[in-house]
């Protein structure tokens, strides 16, 4: 045997010995790398461990802040805050998309139509926007959810808030809606509190352009929760902040008189006070719902909505730009009495006015007319001929002056300011020189000059107060408006005519007000929306191809108070169609009652009131005639 | 020992059975605290298992070393055997079984393997003349010791275990005088294998937690969710920690396996870190037990046991606190005495009594009755 080493069991004693001190070390070793870095977690990094375990414990949720509220100018609600319990689907956390829907659908007798809306939104929304099933809900259809919530990952019930406006679609223009946060505005600013289920933006009109007032302070309940997501207790809740009320400048029953009196008509009626500027009603009409719209929008209520040749998506008083026809037959007035026309001088009209070798045509054979019955008659050759003297170059400054072409600082999201034209606006837009044809399509409202609804009451006002007034829809204490330009004698003159437009011979004397010591001045205006062709005349035919009919007043004449534009979207007429409305919506402001019954007797016709018609229609588009949309809270 | 104690109960050895007390004790206690105040269904069974594995230890001092000397190759047969048909049954059964139903108890052979694998690692060397210690002789019985169980737990696959053998072999035979060199080789070795092992060898879950142990952040709510969790339970704990009862880590359930393998670490955050230190104090007094029963114990087989068998134990106290500080990846080994499981309890209750055993019986010196 080779044996290059002799070992001993002494020297393997030994060497036991020795390595058993080494192993002990090592292990000491060991022990000791533990304690350091023990020590390090705990004590060096204490205060991040710290913090990482208070989030892991504690579960922030965003109460989203209550809106706040829209009211009139006494005060009575315009858009509100339904206390309601609502359910969502944050798309994240949705393990089984058709199957949960398909369950929820079944507690909480969804209709197809939203069904259809939940999965389009889901398709369409990034994981961690919340998507709304239903709200408004009663408390068993939403425990029927909040017991299931085992089964169902990514639903969440909750206990909130949400807008509700008590006038249903007669204020859809004005205030706008609200709706969930799009992913874009998410993007820009990632505000956890902008993916709270419950949590709304305005979308549209108001309500878009205020947000910053009406939005308000989120809360936050802060719960103990386990790793699998139970809650173990509630720790501190701080309270939402609601956001500031708005009062506006509207009358809020005039308002949705106005917007229940323009019927089936598609069409605008806008009321100022003349003296300070105040919108006391602006209503367009028809309109969409802003409550179901800010429930989410259905398939078939977007169906509805869309295939209405009355285009419920536009806002007519602002928005809506119409040739003002004869209505600006006060502003020439104004014009021509500032130069040097004599209101007594007289024109006689033989049923048109001739310039070179084409004949301009008037509605009537008018005889001898002196300004006041012009206005009266609505002669056109009068304006014609004075026009025609002074040039439109000097018409243009006093639209200007009354409004017209004007746009306001007022926080709606678009205004269309439409076109007061004059020789240079001409040659500019078309490089072409104005002439005298030009001005006498202008002088009568017609040709190029087009204004909203909106203008044309802010002109009535004008006019009649005699004071610079600026439309104002939030109500605040303002300066008084300055006086116009315009010496009282010159604004007698154009209101007397517009008087004798009701309660003289005029052209809307059928409107007269049948109230005691109250009378209505005013205009009547027929606006050709194609060139006459024939005989035709836009007074028949296709609903599109007619006439649109104007109209605007004041009251009382003895001391103006309010002012009004009504608008009616190929009415055929502004005695026949616009009057009428004005007459109504202005005695509505004196005798409720003779307002109000007149109105019913309309409605009667009509097939209901505005939630009746559209809850039928909306029946009719479904193809359920029996059923009432089911997430409408106004029907 | 004073006359008022009855001699048998004087002649326990009381050094150890108060260290293992204060351990199983003080685990009860962070077990209560972890079932929310309960005894069930963790700290009542724990106390109650130690209660009576202690009783069996104490038996096992009584048995002479010559005894253990005299069943260690059969033991080691039989369960290489039993591990054998543990893979049969999981073979029959499908899927992967570690562990024989008996009806009042599981055994576990891949686990009482470890302390079998030190007993017949010391069993050769006390056996094998001394001046053969350098030569191949010394190797190959080893090897072939080492690997048919770690062949068959291998496939299993339980990987940690053959670690576990490797290392009490390898221990008994660094501390049997086996030339340095070849432990130097062998790191050497694994340094070139590791990676290898990590390509080939191992399965897509062992592969995870090794890349998780590498970067716990990569992947915080994944699998990497264990070594956070613990990191932020004994990070959040501070010096003093939250206080008995209020951990959040683990009451709240952030904490995953905060009973067993993370137990520490659920001690650790109502404890803090005096707690730690409190713990890692009593495992110095066993290892220094352990190893002095080792030193002063006059047979070869004897000294290579005890001190095998402590570094067993300090082997996973070593891995577990290791990977609960964040320094190990995660492996399913639990915590010596505090941890909540009754295999791992047999396992080391099976350790203490065979020390246990040496220590009551050091043995002649060598030489006088040879």
């Amino acid at each position: 045997m080779k044996v290059e080493k002799q070992v001993t069991s002494g020297q393997l004693d030994f060497t036991f010995t020795r390595r058993a001190v080494f192993v002990g070390g090592v292990q000491a070793a060991v022990g000791l790398t533990v304690a350091a870095r023990m020590s390090y977690i705990a004590v060096a990094d204490n205060e991040k461990y710290k913090l990482l375990a208070e989030s892991n414990r504690v579960n922030l949720t965003i109460i989203p802040p209550r809106r706040g509220w829209f009211v009139d100018r006494y005060g009575k609600p315009i858009a509100t805050n339904r206390a309601d319990f609502r359910v969502d689907i944050i798309p994240d956390r949705l393990v089984q998309k058709e199957e949960t829907v398909r369950t929820l659908a079944e507690l909480l007798t969804l209709s197809n139509d939203d069904v259809d809306r939940i999965h389009r939104e889901l398709k369409n929304a990034q994981g961690f926007q919340p998507v709304q099933v239903a709200d408004g809900l009663d408390y068993e259809r939403f425990a029927a959810v909040s017991v299931r919530l085992p089964d169902l990952p990514g639903v969440s019930p909750r206990q909130g808030y949400s807008r509700f406006y008590p006038s249903g679609a007669a204020v859809g223009h004005l205030i706008g809606y609200v709706g969930t946060v799009s992913a874009e505005e998410y993007q820009k600013n990632k505000n956890p509190l902008l993916i709270t289920p419950g949590f709304k933006v305005g979308k549209d009109g108001l309500e878009k352009t205020l947000e910053d007032r009406l939005q308000g302070e989120p809360g936050a309940k802060r719960t103990e929760v386990t790793a699998g997501g139970k809650i173990v207790r509630d720790l501190a809740t701080r309270p939402d902040t609601p956001g500031k009320p708005v009062q506006l400048t509207i009358d809020i029953d005039l308002h949705n008189y106005a917007a229940r009196r323009l019927g089936l008509e598609s069409g605008s009626v806008v009321v100022f006070d003349c003296l300070t500027g105040d919108i006391l009603t602006m209503a367009s009409m028809p309109c969409y719902d802003p409550n179901s719209f800010s429930d989410g929008i259905g398939r078939v209520e977007w169906k509805m909505l869309n295939s209405d040749d009355h285009i419920p998506m536009l806002n007519k008083a602002l928005q809506g730009l119409y040739p003002p026809g004869s209505t600006l037959k006060p502003v020439a007035g104004l014009a021509m009495l500032r130069h040097g026309v004599d209101p007594e001088e007289t024109v006689i009209c033989n049923g048109g006015y001739r310039l070179g070798n084409r004949v301009f045509k008037c509605l009537g054979r008018h005889g001898a007319v002196n300004m006041r019955t012009a206005i009266m008659k609505s002669c056109n050759t009068y304006f014609y001929a004075m026009g025609h003297r002074i040039g439109y170059d000097n018409i243009a400054p006093v639209g200007r002056e009354l409004g017209l072409g004007q746009e306001f600082p007022l926080p709606f999201p678009s205004q269309r300011y439409g076109t007061v034209p004059d020789s240079a606006w001409k040659m500019r837009k078309y490089d072409q020189k104005w002439t005298d044809s030009d001005t006498l399509n202008a002088v009568i409202g017609q040709g190029y000059i087009i204004a909203s609804p909106f203008q044309l009451a802010v002109m009535a006002a004008r006019i009649s107060s005699g004071l610079n007034v600026q439309p104002e829809i939030l109500l605040q204490k303002r300066t008084a408006p300055k006086a116009l330009s315009f010496p009282t004698e010159h604004l007698d003159v154009v209101r007397d005519g517009m008087n004798l437009v009701v309660n003289g011979a005029g052209t809307a004397v059928r409107s007269r007000l049948q109230l005691e010591n109250i009378t209505m001045a005013g205009k009547t205006g027929t606006a050709q929306v194609r060139r006459i062709a024939g005989a035709q005349r836009g007074q028949s035919g296709a609903w599109k191809y007619r006439d649109h009919g104007l109209f605007v007043c004041f009251a009382p004449v003895s001391a103006p108070r309010y002012a009004a534009s009504v608008v009616i979207e190929h009415g055929m007429g502004g005695a026949r169609a616009a009057a009428p409305i004005a007459k109504d919506v202005l005695t509505f402001l004196y005798d409720r009652a003779q307002a109000m019954a007149s109105l019913e007797a309309l409605e009667a016709g009509w097939g209901g009131n505005i939630e009746q018609r559209m809850a039928a229609k909306y029946a009719m588009y479904q193809g359920q005639p029996a059923l009432p949309p089911p997430l409408d809270p106004t029907a | 020992m004073n006359g008022i104690v009855p001699a048998p109960i004087a002649a326990l050895p009381w050094r150890v059975i108060f260290i293992l007390m204060a351990l199983v004790g003080f685990g009860a206690t962070v077990l209560y605290s972890a079932a929310g105040g309960h005894l069930e269904p963790w700290a009542g069974k724990h106390v109650l298992r130690f209660i009576v594995l202690l009783g069996m230890a104490i038996a096992m001092s009584r048995m002479p070393l010559e005894f253990w000397k005299s069943i260690t190759f059969p033991l080691y047969l039989v369960l290489v055997l039993l591990l054998v048909v543990v893979e049969l049954m999981g073979f029959v059964g499908g899927g992967s079984q570690r562990w024989i139903n008996l009806g009042f108890i599981t055994l576990q052979p891949s686990e009482l393997m470890k302390p079998v694998m030190v007993l017949a690692a010391a069993w050769f060397f006390d056996r094998l003349p001394p001046n053969r210690i350098f030569g191949i002789d010394a190797i190959w019985p080893l090897v072939l010791l080492l690997v048919l169980p770690s062949a068959l737990v291998i496939i299993q696959p339980d990987f940690d275990a053959a670690i576990a053998y490797a290392f009490g072999l390898g221990v008994v035979g660094f501390m049997a005088g086996l030339p340095l060199i070849y432990f130097i080789g062998a790191g050497a070795g694994v340094a070139v294998l590791a990676p290898l092992v990590y390509f080939f060898g191992m399965k897509p879950y062992q592969q995870d937690r090794v890349l998780i142990f590498l970067n716990p952040e990569n992947d915080p709510l994944g699998t990497g969710y264990h070594i956070t969790q613990s990191k932020i339970a004994i990070g959040s704990g501070g010096i003093f920690g939250k206080g008995f009862g209020n951990g959040t880590q683990s009451h709240l359930d952030y904490l995953p396996e905060g009973h067993t393998d993370f137990v520490f670490a659920t001690m650790a955050e109502e404890w803090g870190i005096v707690g730690g230190f409190f713990i890692l104090f009593l495992y110095f007094l066993l290892m220094r037990w352990g190893l002095r029963v080792a030193m002063r114990s006059r047979t070869r087989y004897g000294q290579l046991v005890a001190a095998g068998l402590t570094c067993t134990i300090f082997f996973y106290i070593m891995i577990n606190l290791l990977m609960v500080v964040g320094l190990a990846p995660v492996a399913g080994i639990p915590l010596p005495f505090v941890s909540h499981g009754g295999s791992s309890m047999l396992t080391m209750m099976l350790c203490v009594g065979i020390i246990m055993s040496i220590e009551r019986h050091p043995g002649a010196k060598r030489g006088q009755f040879q």
